[in-house]
């Protein structure tokens, strides 16, 4: 038992080493176009790692997740955009460049978001769990495919916003690589707190017999809506720092396929793990940017491969390297 | 509005949520007794559509296409229900998003080799090409009358089907206590099969209705799924009955909602709400849709 | 153990081995054509592809007369994965041309990817050109092949208007390309809207809308819906009894060969207005055309026409600059546009947008029964866009 767990901490850390050493390999190997293509793919893992919060350990099928990644990165984009513009927000909120101001935000934003939308969403469980949230991003979606102050459908560019604290320039790839790794390493550590503490107790005991934690005497509607909230608001941060890696947003990061693939990101890498989620958004990313370089019918492929995972290897990559009973879902 | 104008939008209306339910009726019947989310439902629709309008200019018989279309995809359905899906109906919903999210990738992708990546062409029958004045200065098209019938009967059938045959009461029995059904010798894997053959076939009979009207590209499913999804969520899951009315609430209130806006100078985003936040108001006060399966 | 942490080193290392293997061409010349080849709109990727691989073919296999490498990415639709392509193709496959992008959206975000690269890395763009990279946001390095977003939806304001048309009805779906297309028409039509109705990004029932249209007794129907919509939207309009009742004006967006064959013959009698259809009688063209046809077994529509003029393009460019090495002299060649288009007449305006003739066209059969683009006349000769005088780029 001993011996197995240290199995999985010594692949936690060796992964978080080697993308801890990524950026300085890709330099050395004169290859930094690497160090934003990793970028970009902890920014999702960290998105599916606030998902894995509530599908992993709650038990909650959001198919509606990526909406709140949309709003996170709006709130970024918007603010940036008046700032440029010197214009205010509704007529009355400026905005700003600066990261420190407009991530919480984002956060902040995003996780009202989720609180409205979990207020409605988790009376209903099962399916119609599923199926309200998928609306309710279908919603969101659409108002910003025709909101076109914001460019609509066509997306919105924006310049600047990339000097965190006023003296760290994420416009240098090697800086900002960094302030994501901390980030993650953040969001992990904070999400492994959480879910050992009481409150991840509780959220897990709901997944398993929602009933019984009520006849404990535990409120469970109101211990999953704040999960449901936090995760919105990880997911808002993830959005955030999206919209300041791609210095433009566009409503297609919402749209209900996007949430597909978050949910694929938590289930490939081994879901209710935290770091299973890292591990599937690094597979899935890449695997996603390099089959195509073989056959340009590379979904005939990867449509199967993701029915096979579902039916031979539930618990994912990380599911590989822990022991058999720690973790992993709890249901079977 | 005029009279006359607001007699034909509801006549469209009423049109719109008759093809919705054609769609629904399978996807209902798969979830409530299964109790499997089938995100590849708009695949077997996209699969009739692309049979159909390959074996009218052979056949030359719509309805010959017709027929060999559903049974087509039934075979597509049996096929895959054996190979992949049967596993999963005693898995979470998690599993069967994930499962069936890969098969429309799949199905998407197998359509753009043998099709190619453009949209196909298929006709409207000529015996239902033309069209008739039901409101006087607003001729209807009869094919679109041919849909609504197809959708009435369809929704009879099942109706007779559910509640008047043996069959439909072991589907019945299955929603709501599986155990039991098999406790009575039925085997339940075969019963669990032909349900979803059938609700395959539906799809794929919806598709086949569509393909003239709509579009038949490898898109065609995915935003009727959607429509799909929330007609049954607000009809209540497994429910038939719930699925044909609010077929129709959605086919009326989509309708209005993307005529009445401009008719009062909003904008036309309300209407693309205007299906989610009925069912955002259903499921807060009837979380469990407007006419829950017994169970 | 050792398995494990094996296993977390491999993913990481074997990724990058995986991907580390550019090839630099030494002299000569390598394109990244970035166009969307899945999902629903993968029929316009084909064309991009294809005009452009029958464009190198044309020039003798290279272009500039000099070793010639294309890269072909796929969008797969998504702005977020055109970037990150274009970042491929740009920061480690070091292309010097980008091109080839269809939707505003992705082009836009990648533009600054391709543009802000120290390089100098051209965006040679054959289909997009959204109103952000036409007036003030001009860029040296990026130029438009095809046209400026609103010119053909202005060619059909201004047809319509020369028609005499009073009262016109006017639908697209609600997103700001629809908005900018019925903008573009209200530019040159004179007469009175009677409707302008946004409907659903993807919707595909029109019968409320046609009840209402109807019912408002317009003279004509404009009508922007690309893709799907279009399909559905112009069958259903027949279908309705509409089409000899009230004109039906489109762009080829709508009407091209990506989407004819779909709608059938519910799109006989139907106008567009385009910048190139294959019965534009030039020379160039009907090679085009017919080489076109023979290669790949079909009419090739205007995204293969934009694709392949792009292509001669550059060939002409590198011939009188000698090469891309020297950017400065490129992009003068460039902006000569020193090639014969088969559009027929074709210049650069100051904002790198074309400055070309728009035509109307019907939709009919050709001999052998299959529907295609007549063409009825030039409605606009050497047509610039609006956005030029907000462009302060000088040359």
């Amino acid at each position: 038992m001993i011996l197995s767990l240290d199995r999985s901490r010594i692949f936690v850390l060796v992964l978080l080493a080697a993308l801890a050493l990524l950026p300085i390999v890709a330099t050395l190997g004169g290859e930094e176009f690497y160090i934003g293509q990793f970028r970009r793919i902890l920014i999702f893992a960290i998105a599916a790692i606030s998902l894995d919060l509530i599908l992993g350990y709650g038990g909650m099928v959001s198919l509606g997740h990526a909406a709140f990644v949309g709003v996170g990165a709006y709130v970024v984009a918007i603010l940036v955009h008046h700032a440029n513009e010197e214009t205010l927000f509704l007529g009355f909120i400026p905005g700003t460049f600066e990261p420190l101001i407009t991530w919480p935000l984002a956060m902040l934003v995003a996780g009202a978001f989720a609180f409205v939308i979990g207020l409605i969403s988790l009376r209903t469980s099962g399916v119609y769990f599923i199926m309200i949230t998928l609306a309710f991003a279908q919603m969101v979606y659409y108002v910003f495919v025709s909101w076109r102050t914001y460019g609509g459908d066509d997306g919105l560019r924006f310049r600047g916003g990339d000097t965190l604290a006023g003296f760290i320039d994420l416009g240098d790839d090697l800086t900002f690589y960094y302030v994501v790794f901390a980030v993650l390493l953040a969001v992990l550590y904070l999400g492994r707190r959480l879910v050992k503490s009481r409150f991840g107790r509780v959220i897990e005991g709901c997944r398993e017999n929602e009933r019984r934690m009520r006849a404990l005497g535990f409120p469970s509607y109101r211990y999953k809506l704040a999960a449901f909230t936090i995760a919105g608001a990880v997911a808002g941060l993830a959005g955030g720092l999206f919209a300041t890696h791609e210095a433009y947003i566009s409503p297609s990061i919402m749209h209900w396929t996007r949430s597909g693939d978050l949910i694929i990101m938590v289930i490939l890498g081994g879901m209710g793990t935290l770091y299973g989620p890292l591990v599937g958004a690094v597979v899935f990313m890449l695997m996603e940017k390099f089959l195509p370089d073989y056959t340009q019918h590379w979904q005939i492929v990867f449509g199967p491969v993701l029915v096979l995972i579902v039916l031979f290897a539930r618990r994912g990559v990380f599911g590989w390297v822990l022991p058999a009973r720690a973790g992993g879902r709890g249901h079977g | 509005m005029p009279l006359l104008l607001f007699l034909e939008q509801t006549l469209n209306g009423l049109q719109f949520g008759v093809t919705l339910f054609l769609m629904a009726a399978g996807l209902t019947l798969v979830l409530g007794i299964m109790n499997m989310v089938n995100l590849a439902h708009g695949a077997f629709y996209m699969l009739g559509a692309y049979f159909a309008a390959t074996l009218v200019p052979i056949t030359g018989s719509f309805f010959m296409s017709v027929v060999l279309a559903l049974a087509g995809a039934a075979a597509v359905g049996l096929l895959t229900e054996m190979v992949a899906l049967r596993t999963l109906y005693s898995r979470d919903h998690l599993d069967q998003v994930l499962a069936t999210f890969g098969l429309i990738l799949f199905f998407r992708e197998l359509v753009k080799i043998v099709w190619g990546p453009i949209a196909i062409f298929m006709d409207v029958p000529d015996l239902f090409s033309g069209r008739v004045e039901i409101v006087p200065g607003a001729p209807y098209p009869v094919y679109r009358l041919l849909v609504l019938a197809v959708g009435v009967t369809v929704g009879g059938f099942l109706w007779w089907l559910i509640t008047r045959t043996r069959l439909g009461m072991l589907i019945r029995a299955g929603a709501s206590n599986r155990e039991m059904v098999g406790a009575l010798g039925v085997d339940i894997k075969r019963l669990y099969t032909l349900v979803f053959a059938l609700g395959c076939a539906l799809a794929a009979l919806a598709g086949v209705m569509a393909g003239p009207l709509y579009v038949v590209d490898i898109g065609m499913g995915d935003d009727i799924l959607i429509k799909t999804f929330v007609v049954i969520v607000i009809g209540g899951i497994g429910s038939v009955r719930g699925a044909f009315v609010a077929a129709i609430i959605v086919g009326m209130v989509d309708t209005f909602g993307r005529i009445l806006p401009s008719q009062f100078g909003l904008s036309a985003t309300i209407a693309e709400l205007a299906i989610y936040i009925l069912m955002a108001a259903v499921l807060f006060w009837k979380p469990r849709g407007l006419f829950p399966a017994a169970g | 153990m050792k398995r494990a942490a094996f296993f977390a080193a491999g993913a990481v290392a074997l990724s990058m081995v995986a991907l580390t293997a550019p090839s630099h061409a030494q002299q000569g010349v390598k394109i990244g054509l970035i166009t969307t080849l899945s999902g629903p709109q993968a029929g316009t990727g084909r064309e991009m592809v294809d005009g452009f691989n029958l464009g190198i073919k044309h020039a003798g296999g290279r272009l500039g007369n000099m070793p010639t490498e294309v890269l072909v990415g796929d969008d797969q639709f998504r702005p977020d994965t055109g970037k990150s392509v274009a970042e491929r193709m740009v920061q480690r496959d070091r292309v010097d041309i980008v091109t080839g992008v269809v939707f505003s959206n992705i082009l836009l975000a990648l533009s600054d990817t391709v543009l802000k690269d120290r390089r100098g890395v051209f965006l040679i763009n054959s289909n997009a050109a959204p109103s952000q990279l036409s007036g003030a946001g001009c860029d040296r390095n990026f130029f438009s092949v095809s046209w400026q977003n609103d010119n053909v939806h202005e060619a059909m304001g201004q047809h319509m208007t020369s028609a005499g048309v009073k009262r016109a009805y006017l639908m697209a779906p609600n997103y700001p390309a629809g908005k900018d297309a019925l903008t573009g028409v209200k530019r040159y039509f004179k007469g009175e809207v009677v409707g302008e109705v946004y409907t659903q990004l993807g919707q595909t029932d029109y019968a409320a809308e046609l009840a209402a249209l109807r019912a408002a007794r317009p003279e004509a129907v404009y009508f922007f819906y690309p893709g799907g919509m279009g399909i559905a939207f112009v069958r259903q309009y027949a279908q309705a009894g509409l089409v000899q009742q009230i004109p039906l004006f489109g762009p080829s967006f709508s009407l091209d060969q990506t989407i004819l064959p779909g709608i059938g013959d519910a799109a006989l009698g139907v106008y567009a207005s385009t910048y190139w259809s294959e019965k534009l009688q030039n020379p160039g063209n009907e090679k085009f055309v017919r080489d076109f046809e023979a290669e790949y077994k079909r009419i090739p529509s205007p995204y293969a026409a934009q694709s392949y003029d792009t292509a001669m393009l550059i060939d002409s460019a590198l011939k009188q600059s000698g090469g891309i090495a020297n950017k400065d002299k490129f992009r003068d060649a460039v902006r000569a546009a020193n090639f014969t288009s088969i559009r027929g007449p074709f210049k650069f305006n100051k904002n790198h947008m074309p400055i070309q003739n728009y035509y109307l066209t019907q939709i009919a059969k050709d001999q052998q029964g299959r529907l295609v683009m007549d063409l009825k006349g030039v409605i606009f000769a050497s047509h610039a866009d609006v956005y030029a005088s907000e462009c302060k780029m000088k040359w």
